[in-house]
């Protein structure tokens, strides 16, 4: 077990150094010259030349890479162009109000969509079935931010029940911080839920059909233990699959929430750096957020070893 | 079931009695109408696509204005019989833009599948076939694939001048890895088939076999795969232009559009509605089409999905 741990983290490794460099590349691959590219339209021909050499532009493809790898490796995704702060320290200020949101996504997704794809599955080809799949197309075409400015509006803007937008730290109490974000990870978790419940109801379907949950209903098992324990364990390698996948989706759709609720997070620092072409901290974002996903895709696989025992590495 | 008459019978056998029709003959659904009432989403999702094709098509004719006049004189009105979807914040008419707007969601969504799909072919299809070059594009496109799309078109696009084309372009690029891992894995097992082991045995070249024999099979859950890449991109073109980062500001984009009404939506909530509704039904006729095609192309995974 320790030794696939080991070997895991050990494969994750080029993988996340090809996220590197492909991040770092980004800039030499668009046209035109980056120093003018990141300068933007208004920038004198000075400013040019200061971005050039702080990007160190005179010397070697490779060497840049290099040098820049290893600063990233000590902690240092270098600095802000238009704050001049450590894009560390812009992340690092930014970074409670996201992984707030996302993790309380998360709870909120996996506790709706997995009990409502069970239920689809239990009922297939009734009204309730119907009701989940046809949710979950809806949930994959609605826009995330169309989501939050309709919770928005109903919900705090005419019914007044939480707060329209801005966001409570944790630390000034736990239902302020819940109350200010329950619109938000709904928001977020529409399309995550879909996908989810999708998968759940697909596998559960195919798990209900074999031999041994016939075997567990003619003994007399309860209905509720033959899904949730029988039928949900056998499944859950999927689920728990689409539950790493989908984390892609709440990333990406955490930029477009945080805009809609004016919630001060790593998407509002990418937006902000995005109208600033400040690339240094576009660059540091993705590295973070892919890293994020990296790391709990890894712990997904390391996650299969204890809900099926059959998978032995 | 009708009950048919059958060849004269010896007479010391008892005989059935012929059955009344209780239950009329049901005619197979045949031809185009048949196929249309088979696959209820299909025909619901194309109809939708198809008046979105003609939105787009006759946007100068459907009683719009120029979509990008400015006049500060009629600025945020709202919905009224002389501006229906009402005016934005510059006092452009909503209606045009909305209307005017279709052409590049179905643009931006058409060529990404489009793009990504042959591209992604491609890079599947080499990858599947060429041993040695398998590891490497498979470690590439990993590294590729953990970098969320969104993200990865936001950072592509804040390189770039924001343009239809670029956008089309950072899109594509998020999301080929999906479509090549899809090809490759397709390849994968039907290089295992016996009629491939068949056609090899019998000295067919290589590009033969690929053509051939690989290429069809990968082309039905290509082309789901390709209907929800739409969906997808649309979307996400959507989302770059209403964060800033898609399409010019000037120009109507059903993303643009609700980006100028982001700053005005608790008291003009109508300049987000319209696009909205729009965008969804598009991209929810997108989607249904996609799900009926994957049913129709593939009945072992109809009942599963």
């Amino acid at each position: 077990m320790l030794a696939f741990i080991v070997r895991r983290i050990i494969t994750t490794i080029p993988v996340m150094a090809f996220v590197a460099l492909f991040v770092f590349s980004l800039l030499y691959i668009a046209p035109g010259d980056p120093a003018a590219v990141i300068a933007g339209d208004q920038a004198s021909p000075a400013d040019v030349e200061r971005i050039r050499a702080s990007l160190g532009l005179d010397r070697p493809y490779l060497v840049r890479f290099g040098e820049w790898f290893f600063r990233v490796l000590q902690g240092d995704l270098g600095t802000s162009i238009f704050t001049s702060l450590p894009v560390t320290q812009l992340i690092a200020q930014r970074i409670e109000p996201t992984l707030s949101l996302m993790v309380l996504t998360l709870i909120l997704a996996v506790s709706i969509a997995v009990p409502l794809g069970v239920v689809a599955a239990w009922k297939a080809g009734t009204w309730v079935d119907r009701a989940v799949v046809g949710f979950a197309v809806l949930g994959f075409s609605v826009p995330v931010f169309v989501i939050g400015y309709l919770l928005a509006y109903t919900f705090a803007l005419k019914l007044d029940w939480v707060p329209v937008q801005g966001y409570t730290p944790i630390s000034q109490g736990l239902w302020p911080w819940f109350k200010n974000l329950i619109l938000p990870a709904i928001t977020l978790g529409t399309v995550y839920i879909a996908l989810i419940a999708r998968i759940t109801r697909a596998t559960m379907l195919d798990v209900l059909q074999q031999d041994y949950i016939r075997t567990a209903r003619s003994k007399g098992v309860a209905q509720n233990s033959i899904l949730f324990l029988h039928a949900l364990k056998n499944a859950a390698v999927p689920i728990i699959t689409i539950i790493g996948i989908g984390v892609a989706l709440l990333i990406g759709g955490a930029v477009v929430t945080e805009s809609v609720f004016a919630i001060p997070g790593l998407g509002r620092l990418t937006l902000d750096a995005i109208l600033r072409r400040d690339y240094p901290v576009i660059q540091g974002v993705v590295l973070i957020f892919s890293f994020v996903y990296v790391l709990v895709n890894l712990a997904i696989d390391l996650i299969y070893t204890l809900v099926d025992p059959r998978i032995r590495y | 079931m009708t009950v048919q008459q059958s060849a004269p019978v010896p007479g010391d056998l008892a005989v059935a009695p012929e059955l009344p029709d209780v239950l009329k003959p049901r005619k197979p659904l045949t031809g185009f109408t048949g196929f249309l009432r088979k696959n209820p989403s299909i025909t619901i999702g194309g109809f939708l696509l198809l008046i979105m094709f003609f939105i787009a098509l006759f946007a100068p004719w459907l009683g719009t204005v120029d979509p990008t006049a400015i006049s500060t004189a009629r600025r945020t009105r709202v919905p009224s019989e002389l501006y229906w979807f009402g005016t934005d914040m510059l006092g452009r008419d909503i209606y045009s833009r909305v209307m005017y707007g279709a052409r590049v969601s179905l643009l931006v969504g058409f060529s990404v599948a489009i793009l990504a799909s042959v591209a992604g072919l491609i890079i599947g299809l080499f990858s599947g076939f060429v041993r040695w070059a398998d590891g490497i594009i498979m470690r590439i496109i990993d590294g590729m694939m953990s970098i969320p799309p969104i993200l990865l078109a936001i950072a592509l696009m804040a390189l770039t001048r924001g343009s239809v084309q670029n956008v089309i372009i950072a899109i594509t690029i998020a999301e080929i890895p999906r479509v090549a891992r899809l090809v490759r894995g397709v390849v994968l097992s039907l290089r295992e088939q016996p009629y491939v082991d068949a056609a090899i045995a019998a000295g067919t070249r290589t590009p033969m076999i690929v053509f051939r024999h690989i290429l069809p099979n990968t082309l039905a859950p290509m082309s789901v795969q390709a209907t929800y890449i739409c969906a997808s991109a649309m979307i996400v073109e959507a989302i770059l232009s209403f964060i800033g980062a898609g399409v010019p500001p000037a120009t109507p984009s059903w993303g643009n559009i609700m980006a100028e009404g982001r700053a005005l939506w608790q008291v003009r909530p109508h300049i987000i509605l319209f696009p909205a509704i729009f965008l969804s039904l598009t991209v929810l006729a997108v989607n249904m089409l996609g799900d009926g095609l994957r049913d129709a192309l593939d009945p072992r995974m109809a009942k599963r999905l």
